[in-house]
């Protein structure tokens, strides 16, 4: 029980404290789908909003989420110049799969593996899809756990609201 | 006590570093899965005395510059039935310091871990199975340049509320060639090989068993163009043992996966074959616990319910297999493709026992590598189509031939081998801008086993916070029973931002839940059942 109660103070404490801190992405090491290594601190070094969506070939509402995302994707890159990265938690027996079905569905994210969960960890992910809105700066300023339709919309609301806030 | 003191430690650690610090960040996850129990004579589902059970789980991490601290407190009052029992109770089932910048990786007390594909070592964590081999120990990561690293790494394995009773000592180490060394060669190559050994004294008033096994593994990936190849190969000496009937000989363990990707197609042939190659820190550990690694198993996930009520097993100590996997995307605009483009896939998985012939050495038996056996544990043979037809409408069909054999899988007696046919609808509905409805039709036929079934199944999405879903299944024609069985659900979810919350109430039938190839035995249940999840 007291151990209960100490967990408790512990989440009312962290999640007061929420409200002060500065989000940066932890640095973990991904590959890409042709085996290079990847620091995820590296992600935002080119300045713009970065959607990270993880995702796995197994999830019904993922696919169903990327596939919408995908014919919007290239008039929201025009418009804010987003970088959308689709995070793969596929597990080692479906990691090599990753690659082919993505270019069978003609997917134009940058596509990540994340095997062994580390970075969804990290990011604190417990349901898959689950995307995040990343500021250039590291700050998590929007994120959804799920995908029903009409979902891109939000995503691309709180997108075109941090593209005004940069630009101010 | 000790733990305590950790947290307080902890919490002021997180005070002190609060005022002004610039790069401090506290997230963390919480997540309670529960149910109330009904006895229920139809579906012969039964009521523990408690008559409620709850899984919590609860992580935090402090996060400041290079420095991670974390901690998952778990709770099980009891454990929902299902899961292993022996985790009734709560307590911090993890907690960890890590240090991290692009050179070195250091990690004290607990944390997951994989050497490539896994053959021989994997460390990883499922709520779903109930599945924990977390290190107890010190891990060391370093990366001299990029492209290339070495890990290190000592300590026990989680078994339920304590250490397991062995110590798992092992390095790893990889190359990419054109990232350690600048070049640009059309052919990116990587190349990694792991050592893993295993302590635990001979306690065993019989048998001389060997205390100390090692297991070793080289792997490849060449990318170029189009296609990739990625390959492991793993051995290990004699390690008698629970699951082996405690023979003397030597594993291997084989996984080598080709694939080619283009716009518009995809294929991939994966092929495996365990032989002996269970691997476990204590010898005398059965059931999901205590497993140093975890073999890749070759057949693709099942995302419809009827698919998996036959799901596989992989089979460490003895299989064979190839399977085989194309996508091809029927151009959008196109007499064929129609408005959108179509999507076909096409797939086949066959997998076999090692054909052996039997020693009395003491080795167990003798086998030849290519030598395959003549019992077909798995089979299955499936096509499907995906068809955008409007902006409001998409539509899925597929079928699936399934071969199972029931006894070798679940390692049953009496069931033989289930031939079932699999058909699949699903169609999936945008009304405006919020609301969509998706529905599923599915029928699994088969005269052996557990007989016919029907499902059907909707959900109606408000986006971006609710859904509405109601799932039937109905068994007709089962074997061992006269009267055909209903399973009948219903959920409400809500989801907002990171947080969801989800409320139903339903019948679940008696199965195995599968994830990766590991699998969990579900019992039958009547009841109401109540999930949530946060992160912040």
């Amino acid at each position: 029980m007291k151990n209960l109660l100490v967990i408790i103070f512990l989440f009312v404490s962290a999640t007061l404290l929420n409200a002060q801190q500065n989000n940066t992405l932890p640095q973990v090491m991904l590959k890409t789908i042709d085996g290079k290594t990847v620091n995820t601190a590296d992600l935002l070094k080119d300045s713009t909003p970065v959607i990270i969506d993880f995702w796995a070939t197994w999830c019904k509402p993922c696919i169903m989420e990327l596939n919408t995302i995908n014919d919007l994707y290239p008039d929201w890159q025009e418009e804010t110049g987003v970088k959308f990265i689709a995070v793969s938690v596929d597990e080692p027996r479906t990691m090599n799969r990753v690659a082919p079905f993505a270019a069978a569905r003609g997917w134009n994210y940058e596509i990540l593996l994340d095997p062994d969960g580390q970075f969804k960890h990290a990011m604190n992910v417990v349901n898959v899809p689950h995307s995040f809105l990343i500021a250039p700066d590291g700050h998590i300023v929007w994120q959804h756990s799920g995908f029903a339709p009409g979902d891109e919309d939000q995503m691309y609301e709180a997108l075109e609201k941090l593209e005004k806030q940069l630009k101010k | 006590m000790k733990k305590i003191i950790f947290i307080l430690v902890a919490i002021t650690f997180l005070h002190f570093l609060s005022r002004g610090q610039q790069d401090f960040a506290v997230h963390g996850d919480f997540e309670i899965n529960s149910q109330s129990y009904t006895p229920d004579s139809a579906i012969d589902a039964k009521q523990p005395p408690q008559k409620l059970a709850a899984n919590v789980y609860g992580y935090i991490s402090l996060r400041y510059n290079n420095f991670t601290a974390g901690l998952r407190y778990e709770a099980y009052q009891n454990a929902l039935l299902g899961y292993d029992q022996r985790y009734n109770g709560q307590g911090i089932a993890n907690r960890f310091i890590d240090y991290t910048d692009t050179f070195i990786s250091i990690t004290l007390g607990n944390f997951y871990e994989q050497f490539g594909n896994g053959l021989v070592l994997r460390s990883y964590e499922n709520r779903a199975l109930g599945y924990d081999n977390a290190f107890d120990g010190v891990r060391l990561r370093l990366q001299p340049v990029q492209g290339v690293y070495l890990k290190a790494l000592i300590g026990r394995q989680r078994y339920f509320w304590t250490d397991g009773n062995g110590i798992v000592r092992g390095v790893d180490g990889e190359i990419n060639f054109n990232q350690a060394l600048h070049l640009n060669w059309k052919t990116n190559m990587t190349v990694g090989g792991s050592f893993v050994s295993k302590f635990q004294r001979d306690d065993n008033p019989i048998y001389r068993l060997p205390e100390n096994v090692a297991a070793m593994a080289g792997r490849i990936n060449i990318n170029r163009g189009f296609f990739n190849l990625d390959g492991e190969f793993a051995y290990k000496i004699n390690d008698p043992s629970a699951d082996n009937f405690y023979i003397y000989k030597s594993g291997t363990a084989t996984y080598l996966s080709i694939s080619y990707s283009r716009q518009g197609l995809g294929m991939i042939i994966t092929a495996d074959r365990y032989d002996n190659f269970s691997f476990r820190s204590d010898r005398n550990a059965t059931g999901n616990s205590l497993f140093i690694n975890s073999l890749p198993t070759i057949v693709p996930t099942h995302a419809y319910m009827l698919e998996n009520i036959y799901p596989y097993a992989v089979q460490p100590l003895n299989e064979m297999g190839v399977s085989t996997e194309i996508f091809y995307r029927l151009r959008r605009k196109t007499l064929l493709g129609g408005h959108y483009g179509t999507l076909l896939v096409f797939d086949f998985v066959r997998i076999n026992n090692i054909d052996k012939k039997p020693v009395f050495d003491g080795t167990g038996y003798r086998s030849r590598f290519f030598a395959v056996g003549k019992d077909v544990f798995y089979q299955e043979i499936a096509m499907k189509i995906e068809k955008k037809i409007s902006y409001h409408l998409k539509v899925k069909a597929k079928y699936v031939n399934l071969v199972y054999n029931k006894d070798f899988v679940q390692g049953m007696v009496g069931y033989g081998t289930v031939y079932a046919n699999i058909g699949i609808a699903d169609i999936m509905r945008k009304i405006d801008h919020h609301h969509a409805l998706r529905a599923e039709l599915q029928t699994l036929q088969s005269h052996q086993d557990l007989g016919n079934w029907i499902m059907g199944f909707a959900e109606y999405s408000v986006s971006p916070h609710w859904f509405f879903t109601v799932m039937e299944e109905y068994n007709y024609q089962n074997t061992h029973t006269s009267k055909p069985v209903n399973y009948y659900t219903g959920a409400i979810t809500y989801v907002r931002g990171g947080t969801r919350l989800s409320i139903g109430y339903g019948r679940q039938r008696e199965g195995i839940v599968c994830v990766g190839g590991v699998c969990r035995n579900v019992p039958a249940s009547n009841g109401l059942m109540f999930n949530f999840s946060t992160t912040f």
